[in-house]
C-alpha cells in the first residue's frame, strides 16, 4: 500500500490539563487538497501547528513522507527528535499564517529571498529569480521593493504565500489565511490559491472558515469538533448530505450567518 | 579665581568623565546583550549565573560596588587601578539594568515573527540575529538612551575613589575658592550637555533603525 504523505497515529496533544487530541488519527495522500472546517477551539489550527513543528505532541507519532516528525528512529525505538532532525523535516513543509507574519524590517522581495538564500544556500541571483516569478504569480511584481507595512492585508497575505512557496515545500499549510482580512480582500487571496491548486500538484492542508472555497477547492473536507474528525468526505457529499448531526448543526449555523 | 580658569579646570575634569563614559558605555552594552540573551536562551546553569549577576548588580548600591572593587578586592589579592575600577563598577552596574531592556525588547517582538522564522526553517541563530534582533533593536534604543544618561550621571561616583573627574574637580575647586554657585552651575551645564549629546545620538540611531524597519511607510 502506498504510504500517505502525512500521517497522524494515536496522537495525543495537551495544553496543560486541556486535552486537544487523544488517540487522534489522520492522514493525507500526496497531491491531496484537504480542508479542515469546524468550530473554533476544535484543534484545527493545532493540527497544522504540530505539522509545522510549532507545537509538540505528548503521545503517538506523526509521520511526514514516511519519517517520524517529532521523533527519531533509533535501535531502541522512537526518541524525541533534536533540532537537527526538525530542521531536516521542516524542508517538506511550508506555512501561511492568519496574521501573515511578514518580516517588517525587510522589503517584500527580501521577505521572499531571505530563506532560500540563508537556509537553502541559493545565490542572490537564483533567489531573486524565484522571487520575481512568485511575485508575478501573486500579482505583486510592482511591490517588490516596498516594506510590508505599506501593503494592504490582501497584498500582505499574497506575499506570505509567495514567501512560503519560495522554499518549494511539498506540503503547504494554510492556517485561516483569510480570517484577518477585510471581506473585499478575501477573493484576491483565494484566487492565488485557486491558481496554485489548478496549476501545481501541491499537497495542501487548509484550515478555513470560507465554506464555499473549501467546497470548491478540496478533494476532501474534514469536519473537526472537540479534537476529533466527526465526519469527512468529498466536499459535495459533505456539504450537501452531511451524515452526522454535529456536522449538520455546524453547517446550518454557518449558512444562517 | 577668574571664571575662565574655573571653566578650564572643569573642562579637564569633563575630559576624564568622558573617558570613563567611553569605556563604561561599551562595557555596559556588552554586558546587557550577553547576559540579557543568556538569561533568555542559555541552558540552566549559565542562565543562573546571569540571573546572579543581574540581581547582584541591580540589588546593591553602585557606590558600594565601586568600593568593593577598589578597596576590598585588593585584600583578596586583586588590585585594580582607580580608573579601571570606576569603569568596571559603572559598566557592570548599568549593564545589569540593560539586560532587562534587552529582554523586554526581545519579548516585545510578536510571537508570529518567531513562528514564521521556524516555518521558513531558519536555524536558531538565524532566527535570533536576522529576524528577531533587528526588530527588537529598535525598541531597545529609547530605554538604552535613558540608561546611557544614567551612566553619565553615575560616573560622578568615581570622584569618591580619587579620580579627578568633573565632580571631583568641582568639589575641590569649591573647597578651595568657595565660589560654589559659579562652579556648580558650570558643572550642571556640563553634565547636561553630555547627556543631551547622548540623547540626541540615540534619537538619531533610533530614526535610522526604524527607517530600515519600514515603519511609517516608504523611504
Amino acid at each position: 500500500m502506498k504510504q500517505p504523505l502525512i500521517e497522524f497515529k494515536n496522537v495525543e496533544k495537551r495544553f496543560g490539563d486541556t486535552v486537544i487530541f487523544r488517540d487522534f488519527n489522520f492522514s493525507v495522500e500526496e497531491g491531496e487538497i484537504v480542508s479542515i472546517i469546524g468550530p473554533s477551539g476544535s484543534g484545527k489550527s493545532t493540527l497544522l501547528r504540530i505539522l509545522m513543528t510549532l507545537e509538540g505532541i505528548e503521545g503517538g507519532v506523526v509521520r511526514v513522507a514516511g519519517k517520524p516528525l517529532w521523533h527519531k528512529e533509533t535501535d531502541k525505538g522512537l526518541v524525541l527528535a533534536d533540532e537537527k532532525h526538525l530542521h531536516e523535516m521542516r524542508n517538506h513543509l511550508g506555512m501561511v499564517f492568519q496574521h501573515f507574519n511578514l518580516f517588517p524590517h525587510m522589503t517584500v522581495k527580501r521577505n521572499i529571498t531571505e530563506a532560500p538564500m540563508r537556509v537553502q544556500g541559493k545565490t542572490e541571483i537564483e533567489a531573486n529569480k524565484i522571487a520575481d516569478e512568485l511575485l508575478e504569480l501573486v500579482g505583486l511584481s510592482d511591490k517588490a521593493d516596498m516594506y510590508p507595512n505599506s501593503l494592504s492585508g490582501g497584498q500582505k497575505q499574497r506575499v506570505g504565500i509567495a514567501r512560503a512557496l519560495a522554499m518549494q515545500p511539498a506540503i503547504l499549510l494554510l492556517d485561516e489565511i483569510t480570517s484577518a482580512l477585510d471581506p473585499e480582500l478575501v477573493e484576491e487571496v483565494l484566487d492565488v490559491i485557486r491558481n496554485l491548486a489548478l496549476k501545481h500538484s501541491f499537497t495542501m492542508l487548509l484550515v478555513t472558515h470560507e465554506m464555499y472555497f473549501a467546497r470548491e477547492i478540496s478533494d476532501r473536507v474534514c469536519f473537526f469538533d472537540q479534537g476529533a474528525i466527526v465526519e469527512e468526505g468529498e466536499p459535495e457529499r459533505l456539504f450537501i448530505h452531511p451524515n452526522e448531526e454535529r456536522t449538520k448543526a455546524f453547517l446550518k449555523a454557518y449558512m444562517s450567518q | 579665581m577668574p571664571f575662565g580658569e574655573i571653566v578650564s579646570i572643569l573642562l579637564e575634569g569633563t575630559w576624564v568623565t568622558l573617558k570613563i563614559v567611553a569605556f563604561a558605555l561599551p562595557l555596559a552594552a556588552i554586558m546587557a546583550f550577553t547576559f540579557g540573551l543568556l538569561r533568555m536562551y542559555a541552558p540552566k546553569p549559565i542562565k543562573y549565573v546571569s540571573v546572579a549577576y543581574i540581581e547582584f548588580f541591580r540589588g546593591t548600591s553602585a557606590l558600594i560596588q565601586l568600593y568593593w572593587i577598589y578597596f576590598v578586592l585588593p585584600f583578596f589579592g586583586v588590585s585594580i587601578d582607580a580608573m579601571t575600577a570606576g569603569v568596571l563598577a559603572i559598566g557592570l552596574n548599568i549593564g545589569a539594568y540593560g539586560t532587562e531592556v534587552v529582554r523586554g525588547a526581545m519579548q516585545s517582538v510578536p510571537k508570529g515573527q518567531y513562528e514564521a522564522s521556524v516555518a521558513l526553517n531558519f536555524t536558531s541563530s538565524q532566527r535570533l540575529w536576522r529576524i528577531l534582533m533587528p526588530q527588537a533593536l529598535v525598541n531597545m534604543i529609547p530605554p538604552f538612551g535613558n540608561l546611557a544618561i544614567e551612566l553619565v550621571k553615575a560616573t560622578s561616583l568615581v570622584s569618591l575613589i580619587t579620580i579627578a573627574d568633573l565632580t571631583y574637580r568641582a568639589k575641590s575647586l569649591a573647597d578651595m575658592t568657595l565660589q560654589v554657585t559659579e562652579i556648580f552651575a558650570v558643572v550642571l551645564v556640563l553634565y547636561f550637555v553630555i547627556a543631551q549629546v547622548l540623547a540626541f545620538s540615540f534619537k538619531g540611531i533610533e530614526k535610522r533603525l526604524s527607517r530600515g524597519l519600514g515603519r511609517g511607510g516608504l523611504d
